[in-house]
């Protein structure tokens, strides 16, 4: 049931052309901040050489990468996840769901698989870049592992945001901007937070951003993993409380 | 067979909207091998009654259970005998017809080797054998129909629940669809909701009307059209006539003039007063110029019933 309802937003995405859009431009930018990459390399690889314990190519190219497709991913969850629910909704496509032998949970697990599934085309398109660099010179495949972990997790979640965003409206637009503004709070929130305190250390653990570098610099800290699997199910489980609301609720 | 099991049943269902009642108090079960039809006019809550029957949405209160189960205790079990078609298809725009109705499919649990056989199946009954690979968004209004039943019916549920079936089909797919209808209501239990009469008359059971969020009138369509057999004459004279003198009759209950001049006479059930009638103005010496059976319709019995005329609601 879940991967028919997977399946079929996937294949949904997939019949529009924004998802190939979104890929195309995703591919474009990041091959442009990965010249970047590169070319910093380039530059001061003279100098690498002399120093003791240096950074390689995969710090200085590939996890910047990877943290380059976060900050993308910031802005395409939005268009990715806007319709899950809101166009079903606003076509009358939902009652197909309500009426059929699906439980809710099962509704929204796949509906959240089947974004998924198309972040996993992102990312592993983003990964291809770094892998290039292979012809010529070789990869810390621990500190790439760890990095890739940190996105797949960031992405989950910000998925689970917009699916979230989704359920509440009929209108992939609002469901767009109240992802965006979601999304972008929690990555701005310890801006001002630098605080002392335990008032600015929560500001500062709230921060979406703040658990995904760590992993960048190689360092696998499960409370960072838990940080986001919580997130990533909170906002799964409002999904299906909001999509019960629906059938019980008052128009 | 003289008892069929019975697959709907709610149980003083009632459902608000805010403050506002829109069903109250339903209660009615329906049989293996009927056709329900529901009948009222727009606004009337047939709508809401087909959502929460289902599972679209929850009653306010009450019980609905459909083949047994019951929608709110186990609702993927009373969903998997349940096939509906909302008053808008729910069309994927972006599939084709054949993708469509896999995913249904796929949803109702059926198993992926029958998939292919309950769809063409489901294709056949509803004539869809030559649009299989057209995008649902490309087909006329009618086809769109046509493959919101399919959907309906592509798992071979119990239970049937369609919301305005013919809305949008010209003639010719009216008859088919009714038609499939009828085939339907032999294995299946039929609900069909609808605000036009004949339409109960073609391809129902049993008729229930709702007016306000309440049932009116549950009747078989045999008694409704027994009682809808002509009580009343509607005669015409030349010359005024003695309205006493016929009511004097003794199988007439009452005479009015109506408002053209004409009279209408209401009789005893099963009694015609009509040779009577003519052999008395003939006496008189009225000029009896028309005398006629009164046809009743559901319309008139919707109007007795709710004190509207369905158009005008």
């Amino acid at each position: 049931m879940i991967r028919a309802i997977a399946w079929r937003e996937w294949r949904a995405l997939f019949l529009s052309p924004l998802a190939f859009v979104i890929l195309g431009v995703t591919q474009i930018i990041l091959a442009r901040l990965f010249l970047g990459h590169v070319n910093l390399f380039l530059m001061i690889e003279g100098r690498l050489t002399t120093l003791p314990n240096a950074p390689g190519l995969t710090t200085l190219v590939a996890t910047p990468l990877l943290g380059n497709v976060g900050v993308l991913l910031l802005l395409i969850t939005p268009l990715a996840t806007m319709r899950l629910i809101a166009e079903e909704r606003h076509n009358r496509t939902l009652t197909l769901l309500y009426s059929s032998p699906a439980s809710l949970t099962e509704i929204v697990l796949g509906k959240y698989f089947g974004i998924l599934g198309f972040y996993a085309i992102i990312i592993l398109m983003s990964l291809a870049m770094p892998m290039s660099l292979l012809i010529g010179g070789q990869l810390d495949w621990g500190a790439l592992a760890c990095g890739l972990l940190g996105l797949v997790l960031f992405a989950s979640t910000l998925a689970a945001i917009g699916l979230f965003m989704s359920t509440l409206t009929r209108h992939p637009a609002v469901a767009a901007m109240g992802t965006f503004g979601v999304v972008f709070f929690l990555w701005i929130v310890d801006y001002a937070g630098h605080g002392r305190g335990a008032g600015g250390a929560l500001v500062g653990y709230l921060s979406i951003v703040n658990h995904y570098e760590p992993f960048l610099r190689g360092l696998f800290d499960t409370s960072n993993v838990a940080y986001y699997l919580v997130l990533t199910v909170t906002f799964l489980i409002f999904s299906v409380r909001r999509l019960e609301t629906d059938r019980l609720g008052t128009r | 067979m003289s008892n069929p099991e019975v697959l709907v049943e709610t149980d003083v269902v009632t459902r608000f909207y805010g403050r506002h009642a829109a069903v109250s108090d339903m209660s009615f079960m329906i049989r293996r091998g009927e056709v329900l039809g529901f009948l009222g006019p727009n606004g009337a809550g047939k709508t809401t009654t087909m959502q929460m029957l289902s599972g679209n949405l929850a009653p306010s209160s009450g019980r609905i259970l459909i083949a047994g189960h019951d929608m709110r205790e186990a609702p993927e079990r009373a969903k998997a005998h349940l096939g509906y078609l909302p008053e808008y298809p729910p069309l994927y725009r972006e599939f084709t017809v054949d993708e469509y109705l896999d995913y249904a499919a796929a949803l109702r649990r059926i198993a992926r080797k029958a998939r292919h056989g309950a769809r063409e199946r489901a294709k056949a009954r509803c004539g869809l054998s030559d649009v299989g690979g057209r995008l649902t968004a490309n087909l006329s209004k009618g086809f769109q129909q046509r493959v919101g039943l399919a959907q309906a019916i592509i798992h071979d549920p119990d239970v049937v629940i369609l919301d305005e079936p013919t809305v949008g089909l010209d003639p010719i797919q009216i008859r088919e669809v009714r038609t499939l209808i009828r085939e339907l209501g032999r294995e299946h239990a039929v609900i069909l909701s609808t605000h036009i009469l004949s339409e109960v008359q073609a391809s129902c059971d049993r008729v229930q009307i709702i007016h306000k969020g309440s049932l009116v009138l549950s009747e078989d369509i045999d008694t409704l059209m027994a009682r809808m057999e002509s009580q009343a004459l509607i005669a015409a004279f030349r010359k005024t006539p003695d309205l006493n003198a016929i009511g004097a009759l003794p199988q007439v209950r009452s005479v009015a003039m109506v408002d053209d001049g004409r009279v209408r006479i209401l009789h005893e059930p099963g009694t015609d007063p009509t040779d009577a009638i003519v052999r008395l103005a003939l006496e008189q010496d009225w000029g009896l110029r028309e005398i006629s059976p009164e046809h009743s319709t559901l319309e008139s019995i919707f109007v007795e019933l709710t004190g509207e005329s369905p158009e005008a609601a």
